[in-house]
Order: C-alpha cells, then sequence, then structure tokens
C-alpha cells in the first residue's frame, strides 16, 4: 500500500481542478452520494413471450459458433449423451452442485477435488449450469454457484457443455444484470474464444474453450403443442 | 511541467504518450507505406461495417449514448466521491487499493508487489495504461519478463514493435510477417509453421499455455470499475484475460481514475455500448467481473492501482475533460479519414486517432504533442460514431487554441498566427488596403501547381507544412465584378 501521501495528493488535485465547476455542496469524497442525472431512457426489459425467447437465445448462440441443442428436461441426459458423444469427450469435470444423476455410458466424471490447472488441462471438457442467459446478445453468464464451480472449471479444458434452463433466461443486458450478484465472480460467455488479430480474419478458439456447445432445458410441457 | 491551476501532467522520461517527431512528419512516412495502408483500409472498412450493422440492431441506441455521456459527466464532476466509495468497496472485499500520481509510482508499486511474491515472470491481459506508463520496460529493469498473452500483443512484443489501434494493436502486420516474427522469436514454435492466421493463432496458444498454467501473477487493466459495489470489468475476446484473471495466485489490476462508473446499473449502458462499438459484436466473447477476493475462486490476493497520470491536469481543463469520458473502444479511429491513411504509429502516442489526438496532449500538456490538434480535418464523423457522444472536433479546436495562447505566454511575444490576424485585420479595415493586398496575393500563382500550393515561403511555410494551400485565383472578386457589370451594383 502507498503512504497517504500519494492518496492526499490525488484526491486534492481533483478538487483543485473541479473547483468552481463544482455546485455547492459537499465536497467531492464527502458523504452524501450524488444524485444520479443520467437519463435512463433505454429499454429495461424486453417484450418477447418465452418461447421467442428461447428461439432468438439459440439463433444468437449459433450465430457466434455454437452447437445449441434443445430438449426437455426428461430428455437431458440423452442431450448430454449426444454432445458428449460427438465431441469425443470422456473425462469430464463436473461440478459438486451441478445435480446430474449421472453421466452417460462411457463418461468418467472428474469431481473437483481444487484440481490444479496442470490437471484441468488433462481433462476433456466440462459441464456446467448457468446463472443467467442474454437472448438478444447470445450471453451466458456463469456466477460460480455450485452448479457451475470455479472460474477455472469452465475455462482451462478445451470443451464447454453448458446447460441453460428456460427460466434463466432474459430478453436484455439490463435484465441480466438486474438478476446478477456482484458480489460473486462473474463470466459472461458469448461464443467460444476468438480471435481477430490477423488480418481481421476470425480464428475461432484461442485460449478459452475452443468448442462451447449449449443445452437448453424447456420444461416438460414444451415442444407438446395441444396437449 | 505542470498547466491550469499547477497541476502535474504526465512526466517526461517514462511510457509511451509522446512521438519521437511530430504528426506532419511521421504520417508523410506511414503515407509512403502501402502495405500500412492497405491493411489499414481493409481493417477499418470491416469494423466500421460490422459496427454499423450491430449499432442499427438495437432501438434504443441514441438513449444508451445519452445515458453513457451523462453518467460519465456526473462521475467526472463527483470523481473524488466515487474514487474513495471505489476504495473502500474494494477494501471491504479483502482487495488492497494503491494510488498512483504518474507513471513512475504506478511502476513502482508493481514492481514491488510481483517482487514481493518472488515471481519472475508475469501474465498480462491486454492493458494500453500499463502500455501508456511503459511498465513492461520497468519490470524488465528489475528483472521481471511480462508475458503479453493478447495475440496481436503477442506480435508486438515479439516484433520489439509500437501498437496501432487501440482493439488491433497488430493491425499494421500482416500474416507474412508474424510468421517470421514467430519463427525468429518463439523458441517452442514448429518450423514448418504456416501463415495462415489458424495455424498463427495456434502457434501462439501453445506458446503461452505453459506460462498462463504456472502464472502466479497476472496483470490487468480495467474497462469499468464500479464503486458502489467495488467491482472490476474486462472485456476481452481469446480468453488470455480469464486466464490472466484466474490463474495466478496474484492479481494487480492498473486503472486510470477516469475508469470507475457510479453504480452496477450504468454498466446496462456501458455492457451495451462497448461491445458494439468496439468489435462490432453483439457481445465480446468473454467479461469477467469480479469484487475484490473471493474465497476458493481465482486469485488470493488482490492490488488494485489507481492512476492518476496527467488525468487531474485534463480534469482541470472544462472542456478538455470529455476526453476522460472514452471507453478505449476505438470507433473513432474506424471512421477517420486520416487515421485510416496514417494508421497509429503516425500519432506517437498509445492512444492514437481523434481521441488520441486530444487526449495525449491534455494528459502531457499540450506543448508535448502540439501537433496532435491538428491532426484532424474536423470532418465530424468521430464524434457520430463515439459512443459516449465526446464532441471530438470541438475540442481539437480548444487545444488549438490553448496551444496558440500557451505558445504566445511561454515566449512573451505574438505566436504567428497572433501577427497574421493582427495583419489582415489592419488590411481589412481599408478598402484601399484590402483591394492591394488581393491583387499582390496574385503572385501567389507562380507558387501552384495544378491549383496547389504545397509549400509556401516562411513564415507561411508553418501552415503548409500539414495542408496544401489553394493557387490564388487568375482575378480578384472585385475585379471579376467590374469587369461583368462595369462597376454597377
Amino acid at each position: 500500500m502507498t503512504g497517504p501521501a500519494a492518496r492526499d495528493e490525488v484526491l486534492g488535485r481533483i478538487r483543485t481542478a473541479l473547483g468552481s465547476s463544482v455546485p455547492a455542496g459537499p465536497a467531492p469524497g464527502g458523504h452524501a452520494p450524488p444524485a444520479d442525472p443520467a437519463p435512463r431512457a433505454y429499454r429495461t426489459s424486453g417484450d418477447l413471450g418465452a418461447g421467442l425467447l428461447l428461439d432468438l437465445l439459440a439463433e444468437r448462440l449459433r450465430d457466434y459458433g455454437c452447437t445449441v441443442r434443445r430438449t426437455a428436461h426428461g430428455e437431458l441426459m440423452t442431450a448430454i449423451g449426444e454432445a458428449l458423444g460427438q465431441r469425443g469427450a470422456r473425462r469430464i469435470v463436473v461440478p459438486p452442485g451441478l445435480g446430474l444423476t449421472g453421466l452417460p455410458a462411457g463418461t468418467e466424471a472428474v469431481a473437483d477435488d481444487g484440481l490444479s490447472p496442470a490437471a484441468l488441462d488433462g481433462v476433456d471438457g466440462v459441464i456446467t449450469g448457468a446463472a443467467v442467459a442474454i437472448a438478444e446478445t447470445g450471453t451466458i453468464v456463469l456466477d460460480g454457484s455450485p452448479d457451475q464451480g470455479r472460474r477455472a472449471l469452465s475455462l482451462v479444458p478445451d470443451y464447454h457443455l453448458c446447460l441453460v434452463r428456460a427460466h434463466q433466461v432474459v430478453g436484455l443486458v439490463p435484465e441480466a444484470l438486474a438478476r446478477l450478484d456482484p458480489g460473486r465472480p462473474l463470466t459472461w460467455i458469448s461464443g467460444p474464444s476468438a480471435t481477430s488479430d490477423i488480418e481481421l480474419d476470425r480464428v475461432q478458439g484461442v485460449h478459452g474453450p475452443r468448442t462451447l456447445d449449449v443445452i437448453l432445458v424447456e420444461p416438460e410441457q414444451a415442444g407438446q403443442p395441444g396437449t | 511541467m505542470t498547466t491550469f491551476l499547477g497541476i502535474p501532467t504526465a512526466p517526461r522520461g517514462v511510457g509511451h504518450l509522446r512521438g519521437d517527431e511530430p504528426f506532419p512528419v511521421a504520417a508523410r512516412k506511414a503515407l509512403a507505406n502501402t502495405q500500412l495502408r492497405r491493411n489499414l483500409g481493409k481493417a477499418t472498412a470491416t469494423i466500421r461495417a460490422k459496427r454499423a450493422a450491430v449499432v442499427a440492431e438495437l432501438p434504443d441506441w441514441e438513449e444508451l449514448r445519452e445515458a453513457g455521456r451523462a453518467i460519465k459527466a456526473h462521475t467526472m464532476r463527483n470523481l473524488g466521491h466515487y474514487l474513495t466509495e471505489l476504495e473502500s468497496q474494494v477494501t471491504a472485499r479483502g482487495g488492497t487499493v494503491h494510488w498512483a500520481r504518474d507513471a513512475i509510482e504506478a511502476n513502482r508499486i508493481v514492481t514491488d508487489l510481483v517482487r514481493a511474491t518472488g515471481a519472475a515472470e508475469v501474465v498480462k491481459v491486454k492493458s494500453i495504461v500499463t502500455d501508456e506508463i511503459g511498465l513492461n520496460d520497468a519490470l524488465a529493469q528489475a528483472g521481471i519478463h511480462a508475458y503479453e498473452t493478447d495475440l496481436a500483443e503477442l506480435i508486438v512484443q515479439l516484433g520489439k514493435d509500437r501498437p496501432s489501434h487501440i482493439l488491433v494493436p497488430a493491425i499494421h502486420r500482416n500474416r507474412a510477417e508474424i510468421r517470421d516474427i514467430f519463427l525468429r522469436e518463439m523458441s517452442d514454435v514448429d518450423p514448418g509453421l504456416t501463415d495462415t492466421p489458424a495455424a498463427l493463432t495456434e502457434a501462439a496458444r501453445l506458446h503461452l499455455r505453459r506460462a498462463f498454467l504456472s502464472a502466479r501473477v497476472g496483470i490487468s487493466g480495467a474497462n469499468f470499475a464500479v464503486a458502489e459495489t467495488g467491482t472490476l470489468v474486462v472485456l476481452e475476446s481469446e480468453g488470455n484475460g480469464r486466464m490472466c484473471l484466474t490463474l495466478p495466485d496474484t492479481l494487480i489490476t492498473v486503472m486510470g481514475i477516469e475508469k470507475v462508473v457510479p453504480a452496477w446499473r450504468d454498466l446496462d449502458v456501458f455492457m451495451q455500448l462497448l461491445p458494439r462499438s468496439s468489435t462490432g459484436e453483439r457481445m465480446n466473447p468473454y467479461t469477467s467481473m469480479w469484487t475484490g477476493v473471493t474465497p476458493g475462486d481465482g486469485p488470493q490476493s488482490f492490488h488494485l492501482v489507481l492512476l492518476d497520470n496527467g488525468r487531474t491536469a485534463a480534469l482541470a481543463d472544462e472542456t478538455g475533460r470529455q476526453a476522460l469520458h472514452c471507453i478505449r473502444c476505438s470507433a473513432c479511429l474506424n471512421v477517420c479519414p486520416v487515421y485510416e491513411r496514417t494508421g497509429g504509429h503516425a500519432y506517437g502516442s498509445v492512444y492514437p486517432g481523434p481521441i488520441g489526438a486530444v487526449l495525449s496532449p491534455l494528459l502531457t500538456g499540450v506543448e508535448d504533442n502540439a501537433s496532435l490538434p491538428y491532426a484532424s480535418s474536423l470532418c465530424g464523423a468521430c464524434y457520430d460514431a463515439c459512443p459516449v457522444k465526446i464532441d471530438i472536433p470541438s475540442l481539437l479546436v480548444h487545444l488549438r487554441a490553448r496551444h496558440v495562447e500557451e505558445t504566445a505566454r511561454a515566449h512573451r511575444m505574438a505566436s504567428p498566427e497572433a501577427v497574421t490576424m493582427a495583419a489582415a485585420s489592419w488590411v481589412m479595415a481599408s478598402p484601399a488596403r484590402w483591394a492591394a493586398a488581393q491583387s499582390a496575393s496574385r503572385l501567389g500563382r507562380v507558387l501552384g501547381r495544378g491549383g496547389r500550393i504545397r509549400r509556401l515561403p516562411p513564415p507561411l511555410s508553418a501552415w503548409t507544412a500539414a495542408r496544401d494551400a489553394p493557387a490564388p485565383p487568375r482575378h480578384t472578386f472585385r475585379e471579376w465584378w467590374r469587369k461583368e457589370r462595369g462597376g454597377r451594383p
């Protein structure tokens, strides 16, 4: 920590700089929080129904190069088996609170008992839940809850399979922020890692997982029109 | 040096805010580089089109811009309040906050923190502010190697080069050049490396993997810091940011004091404005948000360095202050006809393009970047593109005026501009003098070629150093009128 001298000097410079342009009242650095004058005329809630919301999320995720499967809760294990099978992923990290009753045959669940980065680098992939998903931007947010585990789990393995439940999907960025707890470590994910640093050619897959698959888990009655 | 009100600007001799030569000289060299112009033309056109498409998707884009502008203006008017609020929130969540008056102090703080861990290398997220203060040089002097982990920054670092764009710093390099740099500088690279972007990206992935997995110290900048909650925010694409922010035991974040935003809900605005303006995506692939230290998840030691380095001097300029609203999206670079042709190096500072032409002189004092406010045709495209509505053209004009006034004051004599204006006023005050002067100006035709004058004799050469002047017409307007209308009104 620097001594108080630098802190006092920077805050003093700010007071000097603002000088006469600061309205009378508590000095900057005082206690009263200044009133927020920002006009917030932007959209803070979306207008899509549940079905269209999921359609939009799926479309936007596919736009980023994700494979998206939509399934009813009862068929979840089949969808997971399909995804893992297609990617040839056998050793999978599973966070403690994911709540799956098992994994498809031939898949080995690796528990996170403080796995080192090198150990995480040695597994084939990870399955996590999510905290919130944003349809308009095709974004999934993880918040480190027990069904997602610590941040390294969804980062180091090269394959990430993410389960998003219908009730977690919102339309807009402001709706997501209203649901999130800033005190938790948050990771916003919009497609697999990518770069356009060489001649602006997009290359998918750099340091984060090179493959992101998403399963949208819909309530049982979904997909059964007329019943 | 000091500026208004005795507030110090960013010190000389450290970091990268000043070029070795004035903009017009550097620009002439850049203009001669056809490869550079091709790369820049392609890059800026591509990002412009992507940005336009995703901005058009949002029905409330203008409302978001206005909210962004208002939040930033409000923050600057209450900067001390929000910085102390941020400090107490970060501290309450287990982080340590340091204050740095300038680049030298920030470099010393970071170097001491790294030394205290005993680490001989650090991994870095792309961060313009650490480039501004020359942190890598300072670390190297202390025997600490900094791995730049963003692909473009890695290319720049390995090529012993300077960034040329805020978002895509290696845009001046083509694939063949990058392949050569990798083959020369990466000890672990496959000698059969091809020059496809996918192969080059894979080489960088493998090169950095070991550094990430064994890193003990990570260093980052910050896109936003929320005073209300103490939350830091970093946006990125490759996952190198997540690696640096998650895997090391110690995380050191350096941020300019202007990056603080008051409230959590302010991210409503900036998490929409920044990705769409910057990469032209609906959302960038990865954003990390963290608050202090989370037991069992990520770095268990977190240090936040709050950097002034000329920002309070910029704040003291009531007009110039709005340059501090910048969220570093680079949209103004991509729409700028000057940047598109000269590229970033000509600006001499880590902040290039229209925003750099105002921000750099504000941070260093105008006399140290005196040519930058003139590096513009004032076309206004940057103002239209800016997601927080910074009126860059007005700032450029304001800084030109400051330059003229400060030069006059410093030399205790009238500046060339003032002398010219005084002379013009004397001439124009009398019809006879005006007519005589107009006739005399025809002499200028001998200097012109194709209607343009490329170089006027001194002292007017100062004007043509950066611009062509039109050759004077054959007749003055008054002569033409007399000839056509025979002196009738």
